[in-house]
């Protein structure tokens, strides 16, 4: 008996290894390709990525998949960081555009919480009702108004086109109100009777309650608009003004070395954000668990 | 009577301003969704009902049926459909097994979850030359399978092309999945699984007859949650094959993205409807699970 449970903790432990291999190979072959020059990345994926970039004699006939490199280099990095500034640039576009977003929305939504927090009735449920909807309609939906309003406003192809729209989204509204439904009554009533302001409970009590849970809205935010796609390709019909997460794709298979040098530049910001706050970050989508408040 | 009738209103008014204070914390986002989502909102529905921007000539479901003859949007509604049919049972699934297995007693287990939300945090962006260079038709996966006798194929350019992208889709969204149901197992009171750890059922009557009737609310969930996630999962297939892939993988947005490209308001609005009346179906069911099950679990 007690043979079969050690053979089975054994078994389940290399399940759990065989999967962790699975979900940490892209990132670690991602960084680790990212130190090779040019030539030894050539040789190994020549095959794959040939139609752009000329064959050369050291190519190898398939691609090998190498882990760690024959040589560490950081001749991609320097290329990237000193050589060519549109990488960086596009890095920049994406830190404008997601910064103001993360930001601001926080600041609305923690208020509009604030405001479902304490404050119900048929109007708020109907309300927050309509929030869940509107958060969990896909890009499909709400980009034809998105691309409507950016031409009213005349924002269209202005980073504003997208960074308005993402300051009203209502995730972080839903997620904020149901952590705030945990502060104790008794915190807010106390603050009432010693003749606090409505704004006064709202900074001095309310939010530094939600320290912990803003927190973690804001990792899940960041790491949304991070990692955007269809808002730009539809907002911002400029080139130049791309962030880096689509233009990304764009790099041609010539310069796949420094791709991958761009590739594990984007995502320390995540990565970073990850290794520091993952408490937060469980905290945060376990609180997610549910459409109602 | 008297004394006390300035007293009530000025109670009564105390009320009314604290609920005006209230109003005014909602009115910011309150006033930005109403301009940035509800009131264009209304425009798209009113343009899916018109035959073009200039004439405002009211043509009613015109635009629907053409919609739905349009071979474009057939193709990509049933693209996207197959990629959910595919990929959500597997989402929910697998990320089950995550959970569980986290919950059986191995070590290194905080290290083990680190690693298993780790894609979570990882953009889709940078790791797309990965799945390129391992799907690639002179790429690493055939390679591996030629050990074995198999065919080489281009996997992106074959009908296999969705299972590479359901790979991607899984790679990052099983995290997520399973820290929802790390929080539901960890719901489920303790002293019924030691009663019937005491009466000695077995592991898997323990699983399916307990464990099991928990989760069951958690599961509908994240079921629904994982085919929401599934419609956008345009991202990815974009940022591995463009703006026109292989037919296997053109999705809804894809079809949206290309008739941006050419203005046509009508098609666009009328496709916009149509997709929120689907997710809105969803989404009441989301809502009809819920409060059937949800109260079991609050938390």
């Amino acid at each position: 008996m007690r043979k079969r449970r050690l053979l089975l903790r054994i078994v389940l432990t290399l399940v759990a290894a065989v999967f962790a291999l699975g979900f940490l190979m892209p990132t670690v072959l991602t960084f680790t390709n990212s130190l090779m020059s040019e030539t030894e990345l050539t040789a190994h994926y020549g095959a794959v990525f040939t139609s752009l970039s000329k064959p050369t004699a050291y190519m190898a006939e398939g691609a090998s998949l190498r882990i760690i490199p024959d040589k560490v280099s950081f001749s991609q990095y320097i290329t990237v960081l000193f050589k060519s500034p549109e990488y960086l640039l596009k890095f920049w576009n994406s830190v404008i555009l997601v910064v103001p977003i993360v930001l601001l929305q926080l600041g609305v939504a923690a208020m509009a919480a604030y405001s479902f927090f304490r404050y119900s009735g048929k109007m708020r449920s109907v309300l927050f009702f309509f929030y869940v909807i509107l958060m969990l309609m896909p890009y499909q939906v709400t980009l034809v108004p998105n691309r409507l309003v950016a031409g009213w406003l005349h924002i269209y192809n202005t980073r504003a086109a997208i960074i308005l729209p993402g300051v009203f989204a209502p995730f972080s509204v839903f997620l904020l109100t149901k952590f705030m439904r945990r502060i104790p009554p008794s915190l807010i009533e106390a603050a009432k009777l010693d003749g606090a302001s409505e704004w006064r409970i709202f900074t001095r009590v309310c939010l530094p309650q939600c320290r912990s849970a803003l927190y973690s809205i804001a990792i899940l935010v960041f790491i949304d608009y991070w990692n955007m796609v269809e808002q730009p390709l539809i907002l911002l019909s400029d080139p130049e003004k791309q962030p880096l997460s689509v233009y990304l794709s764009t790099i041609n298979a010539g310069e796949v070395g420094i791709a991958f040098a761009v590739a594990t530049i984007y995502m320390i910001p995540t990565l970073l954000l990850f290794l520091h706050g993952e408490e937060y970050l469980v905290e945060g989508i376990t609180h997610s668990g549910s459409v109602k408040g | 009577m008297k004394r006390s009738l300035p007293k009530n209103r000025k109670a009564g008014s105390l009320k009314r301003r604290e609920r005006l204070a209230g109003s005014a914390f909602l009115w910011p986002s309150l006033a930005g969704v109403f301009v940035f989502f509800i009131v264009p909102f209304f425009v798209v529905c009113y343009y899916s009902l018109i035959n073009n921007p200039i004439q405002h000539e009211f043509v009613f479901l015109k635009n629907y049926v053409a919609l739905f003859h349009n071979s474009a949007f057939l193709l990509a509604a049933k693209n996207t459909l197959t990629f959910s049919v595919t990929a959500v049972p597997l989402a929910v699934v697998l990320a089950l097994v995550l959970a569980l297995l986290l919950e059986a007693k191995i070590p290194l287990k905080s290290q083990f979850r680190t690693f298993f939300l780790s894609p979570m945090m990882v953009p889709v962006a940078s790791v797309v030359l990965i799945w390129q260079v391992l799907f690639h038709y002179n790429g690493v996966v055939n390679d591996f399978l030629a050990v074995f006798g198999a065919d080489k194929i281009d996997w992106l350019q074959s009908d296999y092309n969705q299972l590479v992208v359901v790979l991607l889709f899984l790679w990052k969204n099983l995290g997520y999945n399973m820290i929802l149901f790390m929080a539901a197992l960890a719901n489920i009171p303790r002293d019924l699984l030691e009663v019937a750890d005491i009466e000695g059922a077995s592991r898997w009557f323990r699983f399916w007859h307990i464990k099991l009737r928990f989760l069951s609310p958690t599961l509908l969930f994240v079921t629904i949650l994982s085919l929401i996630n599934s419609f956008k999962v345009f991202r990815e297939v974009y940022l591995l094959t463009g703006d026109y892939p292989y037919e296997g993988l053109y999705m809804l947005q894809h079809f949206m993205n290309n008739t941006f490209g050419s203005l046509d308001y009508q098609k666009l609005s009328s496709a916009a409807v149509v997709m929120a009346i689907a997710i809105s179906i969803i989404i009441a069911l989301l809502f009809v699970v819920e409060g059937r099950f949800g109260k079991d679990v609050e938390g």
